[in-house]
């Protein structure tokens, strides 16, 4: 999250020196509201980038607990092994995994927008959004070889990236979601299935992320479609 | 447009620039605004600074209703204030002076809340020059910025049940501002509230209307974290944030911020106000004015401000021929020249063809003297100044000592929003730029601190400069520097859209 200074309903900011007063001010002892609805279950079998090239489809598994969005801090947390085959896996919509004591759900979404909402995605499970580990998968088909491009990605907070098990971009620190923030090197995607795999780190409050690819005149790819299975998964 | 003058031309040689004066201490600040003379800023917690000319502060200004990030707006002959407690609220002062009897405010009530998808603080107010239309934003970074439309009577919903539109994301301390036409949506992206570690930084972006969409110059929309840097950490300061607009007039715009630490101040939050540049349909962050030594050039001449007094070349005369120049001493060692010897070989400095002066033996005309000339000493060649008052003028740059000026701060004088006065003075001398009371320039031959003898340097949109004496002359108080030929400067009133009244300073 980017720090801020979220107002708690039942108390009042003090002046400087202790200027910002820790959230949720929607939460604050009332009722949950009903869940925001940019975030839903696939409704076919394959999906298209949207119109800026962004990818819609994911695969989330509900947040791990994890602290620290230094570049270390960060890279320790996704190198570490919560669950078997972390780093291959390409789970199923409900699959789940058990980390450390606690028995995960992984998620099959479609986004209404350019980026995830992995706030909203938490808040409509009840799960928690800050000190958190996010890991989602998504299956980038292409119609022949592509090569040169760059998979192009923001995320709030941290967050490392991997394509075809290569690890290709990590951004860390406290940030927001800017589009096009991390780029990797140029890239091949392969004829047929892309396996793409990121981890989100949240320190607390907004988290999201987004991604596309971008060929070699910085232009969004747009002739792939989105699935959540590679066919031999 | 005017375009934008380049850096470059302007403040290599300076210092660092004074901070704001007195007390400066303060967390996201309200917009700065006048009020009976004296200039009011609220914070968050409440109260705030009080300052008479912009630069010297102090504690004192009332805000009840504590919260964070309120904004103030002078509507009719009142003051609407906004703040973010539990919701938004608007409240009304008649004045902002707690002394005054008519202080008091009135009709604090609810505006705006929050949701999962917008975290109520931070609003801000826009009265729309286009329509008198009054416009309150706010937000957070969980969810979105929102724009509701108020009374401007009021200060409330024109409809409260009204959808508040959406009109950015990832960022808060929103502040909306018209400009040629365009509305500008400037935010504070990065993180705040962590001293030196703060990542604060103020974007724009600009729409056609008031509810946008507002694109970047990339044209990515801040629907979508779009957004223009205007202006960053930098210096010795840290973490800019919450963006007010200050319009003094005549062309003359400036912006109020915090930084989350004035690395000079220990790392406190302190108030800034700076020059608030236009570049090609974008706002640019100026900087303060800086000490140091400059040639002081008119934008409409090209020529530059210099003491009326016969000069000398740089490395002395250089004759045609002949004997050259000084090398035979007299004058010219007096001078420093390097003695010309010219000539192509031939016997030196007899004359004959080729002897043309100016370089070492044997090396022509145009090959120079040899070696390294030094600037100037002013020691040396103001012994043939005179003593007493000297007018100034404009002439062709030479990098003669006559043209180069000394800028400094003048402590414990006073100053304007942001800045203090300056003394102007021939580099090296303490002789000062005056006015005088009938509306002209003279330099006296020391600085004794009188108003006439301090300057106030504004910069203006398009990155010049107007130079104005804080005591100009009685029958034009908004007098300003002014070159009325290519070769004399004055002072007249100041005209915000002619060149005659801008200046650059370049490295002399």
């Amino acid at each position: 999250m980017i720090k801020s200074r979220n107002l708690l309903m039942s108390a009042l900011a003090l002046l400087v020196g202790s200027a910002w007063v820790e959230v949720v001010a929607a939460q604050g002892g009332a009722a949950r509201g009903p869940a925001p609805a940019t975030l839903h279950p696939p409704d076919s079998a394959q999906k298209a980038p949207d119109a800026q090239g962004f990818l819609p489809r994911w695969l989330i598994l509900e947040p791990i607990p994890a602290s620290g969005v230094t570049q270390s801090a960060v890279q320790a947390a996704v190198q570490k092994e919560y669950f078997p085959n972390q780093f291959t896996v390409i789970p199923h919509d409900g699959d789940k995994v058990t980390a450390g004591e606690a028995e995960l759900t992984w998620h099959a979404v479609d986004t209404l927008n350019y980026n995830v909402n992995l706030y909203h995605f938490a808040y409509a499970l009840n799960k928690p959004s800050s000190n958190v580990l996010f890991w989602a998968v998504t299956i980038v088909n292409c119609p022949e070889e592509m090569r040169g491009v760059r998979l192009a990605v923001g995320s709030n907070d941290a967050s490392v990236w991997w394509v075809n098990g290569q690890e290709v971009i990590g951004i860390y620190g406290d940030r927001q979601t800017v589009i096009d923030d991390g780029v990797s090197k140029k890239l091949t995607l392969k004829k047929g299935p892309n396996v793409i795999r990121c981890a989100v780190h949240n320190q607390g409050g907004a988290t999201d992320f987004c991604a596309r690819f971008l060929d070699a005149e910085d232009k969004p790819v747009k002739n792939l479609t989105l699935t959540l299975s590679d066919t031999t998964n | 447009m005017k375009i934008l003058l380049a850096a470059a031309a302007i403040l290599p040689l300076a210092l660092t620039a004074r901070a704001l004066d007195g007390q400066v201490g303060i967390h996201d600040p309200s917009t700065v605004i006048q009020c009976d003379g004296k200039y009011y800023v609220f914070g968050t917690g409440g109260g705030g600074l009080i300052s008479d000319d912009g630069w010297t502060w102090r504690g004192g200004a009332v805000r009840p209703g504590g919260g964070v990030a309120p904004d103030v707006i002078h509507l009719g002959d009142r003051y609407l204030v906004t703040y973010a407690g539990s919701g938004v609220h608007t409240m009304w002062t008649k004045t902002l002076d707690p002394n005054s009897p008519d202080f008091g405010f009135q009709d604090d009530s609810v505006v705006a809340t929050g949701d999962l998808d917008c975290n109520a603080i931070d609003p801000s107010l826009l009265l729309d020059p286009a329509d008198g239309k009054l416009w309150m934003t706010y937000g957070s970074y969980i969810g979105f910025i929102r724009l509701v439309q108020l009374d401007p009577k009021t200060g409330k919903r024109v409809d409260p049940n009204s959808t508040p539109y959406n009109i950015a994301i990832n960022c808060e301390a929103s502040e909306m501002i018209c400009h040629d036409g365009w509305y500008y949506l400037l935010a504070d992206h990065g993180s705040c509230c962590a001293g030196a570690a703060s990542g604060y930084n103020i974007r724009v972006g600009r729409a056609q209307k008031v509810t946008g969409p507002f694109f970047d110059n990339m044209g990515v929309d801040m629907l979508q974290g779009g957004g223009k840097l205007f202006v960053g950490s930098g210096g010795r300061v840290v973490g800019p944030g919450h963006f007010g607009l200050l319009d003094l007039g005549d062309g003359v715009q400036k912006f109020s911020c915090h930084y989350e630490a004035d690395l000079d101040r220990g790392g406190a939050s302190v108030l800034d106000i700076r020059p608030l540049l236009w570049k090609d349909g974008w706002p640019v962050a100026g900087d303060n004015f800086k000490e140091g030594t400059y040639e002081i050039e008119s934008v409409r001449t090209g020529t530059a401000l210099e003491l009326a007094v016969e000069g000398l070349p740089v490395g002395g005369r250089r004759g045609r021929g002949g004997a050259g120049g000084f090398g035979r001493g007299g004058l010219g060692s007096r001078l420093g020249g390097q003695g010309a010897v010219g000539g192509t070989g031939e016997t030196n400095a007899a004359g004959g063809r080729g002897a043309r002066g100016g370089g070492g033996g044997g090396r022509g005309l145009f090959a120079g003297q040899g070696g390294v000339i030094p600037p100037q000493d002013v020691a040396q060649v103001s012994t043939n100044w005179p003593a007493g008052n000297i007018d100034p003028r404009l002439a062709n740059y030479l990098d003669q000592a006559q043209q180069k000026w000394t800028l400094t701060a003048v402590t414990n004088a006073g100053g304007y929003p942001g800045s203090p006065y300056f003394k102007i003075t021939v580099a090296g001398t303490d002789r000062a730029l005056a006015a005088t009371e009938d509306g002209e320039l003279v330099t006296l031959p020391a600085f004794t601190g009188k108003p006439e003898q301090l300057w106030r340097i504004d910069q203006l949109a398009d990155g010049s400069y107007r130079i104005m004496p804080k005591a100009g002359p009685k029958s034009n108080e908004s007098a300003a520097l002014s070159a009325i030929g290519s070769s004399f400067a004055t002072l007249s009133k100041f005209e915000p859209e002619s060149d005659k009244h801008r200046w650059v300073f370049k490295a002399p």
